[in-house]
């Protein structure tokens, strides 16, 4: 009885420093994420104000004469777009000064001709008033990216170049919209015709693959070795690898990939199915993990209370505690996948880092993804791929958010209040 | 005070015989034990858990199993319906039979032996699913009822039979985990009875329950010793004497006295049993 005063004094004594401790903790935390967020906002704001021009495009409307009497395959539709182009500047006579005149409108020009005329025949014989995509180098300064009052070799157009160009905008002739070639179209050498349309399919399709075959395998794994695995040395040792796989680097897998579905297994290169399976390998280990968690935190009174029922094991399992185990199991999942979907080093092993112009049109196509896609454009010296590199980052980011909103959405839809 | 006590059981114990004696007016074998055990030994990863354990369980009757926590009472009611397989490290030695066959021989089935033998555990534990589901998973899963029609049945009479019919009849469809405490040991009780068990054992029913919830309970097992034979684990002695019709007193892995409930309470034999129904130890 003696020393309850005695404890009093001593709590007091220690009451304050105990209390600045604990601000000072909480300060510390508060610190630590603010400045989280801060990088993550400067990462965003740098991004996006670097990309979102490359949401835009410049083009050009030329007046287009179609000979009548020509045969379809045969029209050259390139000439007719210099033709259009030399009829707008009449006073460009010399070779060098009619290549710069060329130059301001993309060689893309042509196709776009090409399908308008192809799509309506009846076109030829007329003028045709079109609306062509222009040069990277005029749509930079179209834009504004590039300052116009730059020098000609920073802007990339000479003085004459930058005159046609302010004589087609006094004119009404040049516009600016929609950047839908972004969406639509593969890569290219030329910055104003690529697209990340071929790196977005292939990045689904690859995606698709993995999650088709990383979740129930992952699953099904994690839910042997937690319910029926017996406890041994060989179990064990499964265990620990299962863990040391996921510290792997991802280029391991890609050469795995390469070793064995390519030469091993000859499957086609460069496809997503094999792009699936390499980062299917690679996210197996994280869902086996996450889903082992999420069944270890399952009660054991809900698989007591459906045995005593006369349940058999696997009813247990599959009607009480894996459906409990969902929300944590599709949680690791969208993790994994979504790290799967942002991995660049064992798609280059198995060789989606190529130069895909064409949409894939199955797994077995060959396609490129976003990540690779970003890899591969900021190695590019034009100035409009840098735009374009941020705008593919851009959209791997909403890629990757979206992904984690759906996995929120399941979690919400699959969790079991108490 | 402890003469207090015993009188108040002795009036509990002769209203019990009062019931006990119009239970065995509707059952006709109840002499004959429906489970023995017989020299039941069990380790848990080498520490001797019970230590030879011979007791009848008899038909249509209650028997309670009483003792201070960690005397083998929960391990020996889960030796009953093999609910120690699941626990690793466990090994168990000597036969339980039900209806003079060992549960324990290799060509028992374990999920024909847990529908015979149902469970109602210390907390209440009902699925996170409604509470139509909760009592239906059962019969379900055994394929019980014919059709939608005959589920309902199962499950509207297993629910009155637990006594919660009436106050969970409108919302059969809310979550079983929404029901309160008592409400939810009943629940547990339904789903248990709805796979039509010969034999229930209950691991301490009432010790998460407040004294209403728990008095609704021993009415309920009273009721239900009709038509199953019960096991009950409890540390309340006045519980035991209440509910049941046998009592077997462990201690430290042994029995060390069984009998009639009256005998155990009013005249033990052994000094510790003296002691722990008094009491003084445990």
């Amino acid at each position: 009885m003696s020393n309850i005063p005695n404890t009093r004094s001593h709590v007091a004594e220690t009451l304050k420093s105990r209390h600045r401790s604990e601000r000072y903790f909480r300060l510390l935390g508060l610190a630590a994420t603010i400045f989280g967020l801060a990088f993550l906002s400067i990462l965003f704001v740098s991004i996006t104000m670097k990309g979102y021009s490359a949401f835009q495009k410049t083009s050009i409307l030329l007046n287009v004469s179609v000979e009548a009497g020509e045969a379809l395959p045969a029209i050259n539709y390139q000439g007719l777009i210099k033709a259009s182009l030399r009829q707008s500047f009449p006073e460009v006579k010399k070779r060098q000064a009619k290549r710069a005149l060329y130059g301001l409108v993309s060689s893309g020009a042509a196709y776009e001709l090409r399908a308008k005329v192809i799509d309506n025949p009846t076109l030829i014989g007329t003028t045709v008033a079109i609306w062509v995509t222009a040069s990277d180098d005029v749509d930079m300064v179209s834009k504004g990216v590039i300052p116009r009052g730059t020098t000609p070799a920073v802007r990339r157009l000479s003085d004459r170049q930058m005159g046609w160009l302010g004589v087609l905008e006094n004119e009404g002739r040049v516009k600016t919209g929609f950047n839908w070639t972004l969406f639509t179209a593969g890569d290219s050498r030329e910055p104003e015709l690529a697209g990340v349309a071929v790196a977005m399919l292939g990045s689904f399709y690859s995606v698709l693959v993995c999650i088709v075959l990383s979740f129930p395998l992952g699953v099904m794994t994690a839910v042997y070795l937690e319910e029926f695995a017996p406890r041994n040395r060989w179990i064990e040792f499964v265990e620990i690898n299962i863990n040391n796989l996921a510290a792997v680097p991802s280029i391991v897998f890609g050469l795995l990939g390469l070793a064995v579905f390519l030469n091993v297994f000859n499957l086609p290169r460069s496809s997503p199915l094999i792009g699936g399976m390499v980062l299917a390998l690679m996210t197996l280990p994280t869902i086996v993990i996450a889903s082992r968690a999420a069944l270890k935190a399952v009660p054991p009174s809900v698989r007591d209370a459906a045995l005593a029922l006369g349940a058999s094991p696997v009813q247990a399992v599959l009607h009480h505690v894996l459906p409990l185990a969902m929300p944590g199991t599709l949680t690791g999942t969208v993790i994994g996948t979504a790290r799967a979907l942002g991995e660049t080093a064992p798609l280059l092993m198995i060789g989606m880092v190529a130069f895909i112009v064409d949409l894939p049109e199955t797994i077995l196509s060959p396609a490129t993804a976003l990540p690779v896609q970003v890899f591969l454009w900021a190695d590019q010296p034009e100035r409009a791929f840098g735009e374009r590199t941020a705008a593919a980052i851009l959209i791997l980011l909403v890629f990757i958010c979206s992904m984690n909103l759906l996995a929120v959405a399941l979690r919400r839809k699959f969790e079991i209040r108490w | 005070m402890s003469a207090l006590v015993l009188d108040q059981m002795a009036q509990a114990m002769a209203s019990n015989a009062e019931s006990r004696f119009a239970a065995s007016a509707v059952t006709q074998d109840a002499s004959k034990a429906k489970m023995a055990a017989q020299d039941l030994r069990v380790q848990y990863d080498g520490v001797t858990a019970l230590g030879g354990v011979n007791l009848d369980i008899l038909h249509n009757r209650v028997t309670a199993l009483i003792g201070p926590s960690g005397c083998g009472k929960s391990t020996f009611i889960r030796c009953l319906n093999r609910m120690n397989d699941v626990i690793a490290g466990c090994t168990i030695l000597g036969t339980v039979t039900l209806d003079d066959e060992n549960i324990y021989a290799p060509d028992q089935d374990v999920v024909l032996l847990r529908s015979r033998v149902g469970m109602v555990f210390q907390k209440p534990n009902p699925f996170p699913k409604s509470i139509y589901d909760n009592v239906a998973y059962g019969p379900r899963i055994h394929g019980l009822a014919p059709d939608k029609k005959g589920l309902d049945a199962i499950v509207n009479e297993s629910l009155s039979r637990a006594g919660l019919f009436e106050e969970v009849r409108d919302r059969l469809d809310d979550s079983g985990t929404s029901l309160s405490g008592g409400q939810q040991q009943r629940l547990c009780i339904a789903r248990a009875i709805a796979v039509e068990p010969e034999v229930i054992l209950m691991d301490e029913p009432c010790s998460a329950l407040d004294p209403i919830a728990t008095a609704r309970i021993e009415e309920l097992i009273g009721e239900l010793k009709q038509r199953y034979t019960i096991v009950i684990v409890t540390h309340s002695m006045q519980q035991a004497a209440r509910v049941s019709d046998k009592t077997a007193f462990f201690h430290l892995g042994h029995i060390v006295e069984e009998g009639d409930t009256k005998q155990i309470f009013s005249n033990p034999v052994d000094e510790r049993t003296r002691d722990y129904v008094m009491g003084r130890i445990g």
